[in-house]
């Protein structure tokens, strides 16, 4: 596989939510609006990014009963690395996505692709793996949080579209968050056929 | 894969030693560069809560701040703030345990008289879209909906309790426990207020 498609592979082909429904905890918990999913989504890619290069260094070193400790390990520092980084540096998105941060150390993404692909690929090609993998996790999460915040209270992204007295509220609370993901889904899959 | 280290003991804990020594140097030093940022941070939205909530002032109403035990578990913290030394408008973090999802905590201005100057919620967990319009719902800026409002009133001389319980305040829609809870975080503060208040005047008449 070349790298190009190392990379563009996690964008619709193999997208994490779409189509591999990878993550769905943070997916449905914090996409009640755009910038939530779009935050969490870098923080996310960030910690795949690091993880992949990492563990593709480091994986012919480790003994096979202790790889997914090791690989655990890895990935939980670096969530704590940039749980303290947003805290110091945007500390009102910090508050808002609260106990998910620290959640993406058992987001079964980062540690898929770490087991799946950056234990047995060469390091160029496990970090484009994990951009492209943390691009289409960001992607999928803000087209939910922006679908979720516009019906919910008729804003993206803040701006106002229309007036929140016309908001569903269900789109704003987690039922909200899984009609509109099963809806996006089906969507994605007639495209994909057609 | 080629050159595969064996599953042995020693093998397995050699590497995972090395993996969480590293892990945790990587960690204190991330900690260390980062620890200043956060207090800064913190201490920034603290000061624009208070500034949000009292008149204008010019001390520094941080170094002046005095607790309160409310009970074994809750302290109320007090800001007072000053501008040339006389005081303004006291910041009081209150808090209730009745909001519908958990605590409330407010951060709310008195004028010296006890006079709601201002409020801003802190941190609360209420449903979205019908406890969450608490931010707002308590200082309108229309005046058709002055009964919902707190701005300029003094819990010591109205029934501060929302209109369903007999109240002066109007609850939100659909929101009457939430309500409830904000309204009982305040007069908390107020009561903590008014009783310390009263008790320095004493202490300096004497």
């Amino acid at each position: 596989m070349s790298n190009i498609q190392n990379f563009t592979k996690g964008l619709i082909k193999e997208n994490p939510i779409f189509v591999l429904l990878l993550g769905m905890c943070p997916t449905l918990g914090v996409t009640s609006s755009a910038i939530n999913g779009l935050g969490m989504g870098l923080a996310t890619s960030f910690v795949l990014i690091m993880s992949n290069m990492v563990i593709s260094m480091v994986s012919s070193q480790i003994p096979e009963k202790v790889k997914i400790p090791s690989f655990i390990v890895i990935i939980a520092a670096f969530v704590t690395i940039i749980s303290f980084l947003m805290e110091a540096y945007t500390p009102a998105l910090h508050a808002q996505l609260g106990v998910f941060i620290p959640l993406i150390v058992v987001n079964c993404i980062v540690l898929g692709r770490a087991e799946a692909f950056a234990s047995k690929n060469k390091i160029l090609p496990s970090i484009l793996d994990g951009a492209g993998m943390g691009l289409g996790f960001s992607m999928a999460l803000t087209l939910l949080g922006s679908v979720r915040e516009l019906l919910g209270s008729g804003k993206v992204f803040g701006i106002s579209i229309f007036s929140d007295n016309y908001g569903m509220l269900i789109f704003v609370l987690a039922p909200g968050a899984f009609i509109a993901l099963g809806y996006l889904i089906a969507i994605i899959n007639r495209i994909k056929k057609a | 894969m080629a050159g595969k280290k064996e599953s042995t003991f020693t093998n397995m804990v050699l590497v995972l030693f090395v993996i969480t020594l590293i892990a945790s140097a990587a960690l204190g030093a991330v900690y260390e560069i980062t620890k200043e940022p956060i207090a800064k941070a913190k201490l920034a939205k603290k000061l624009n809560a208070i500034k949000e909530v009292v008149p204008e002032f010019n001390n520094n109403p941080s170094d002046e701040m005095y607790k309160v035990g409310l009970n074994e578990k809750d302290t109320l913290e007090f800001y007072p703030a000053k501008k040339d030394g006389i005081l303004v408008g006291t910041a009081v973090k209150t808090l209730t345990t009745k909001g519908f999802g958990g605590n409330v905590w407010i951060m709310v201005g008195f004028e010296p008289d006890g006079t709601i100057h201002n409020y801003s919620v802190l941190e609360h967990t209420e449903t979205p879209g019908l406890g969450t319009k608490m931010v707002s719902w308590f200082k309108p800026t229309e005046p058709s909906r002055e009964k919902s409002s707190v701005i300029n009133k003094n819990p010591g001389s109205i029934n501060f309790t929302v209109s369903k319980d007999g109240g002066d305040i109007d609850a939100i829609t659909a929101a009457t426990i939430s309500s409830r809870a904000f309204l009982d975080a305040i007069k908390t503060g107020y009561d903590e207020y008014m009783k310390k208040n009263n008790n320095k005047e004493e202490i300096s008449n004497e």
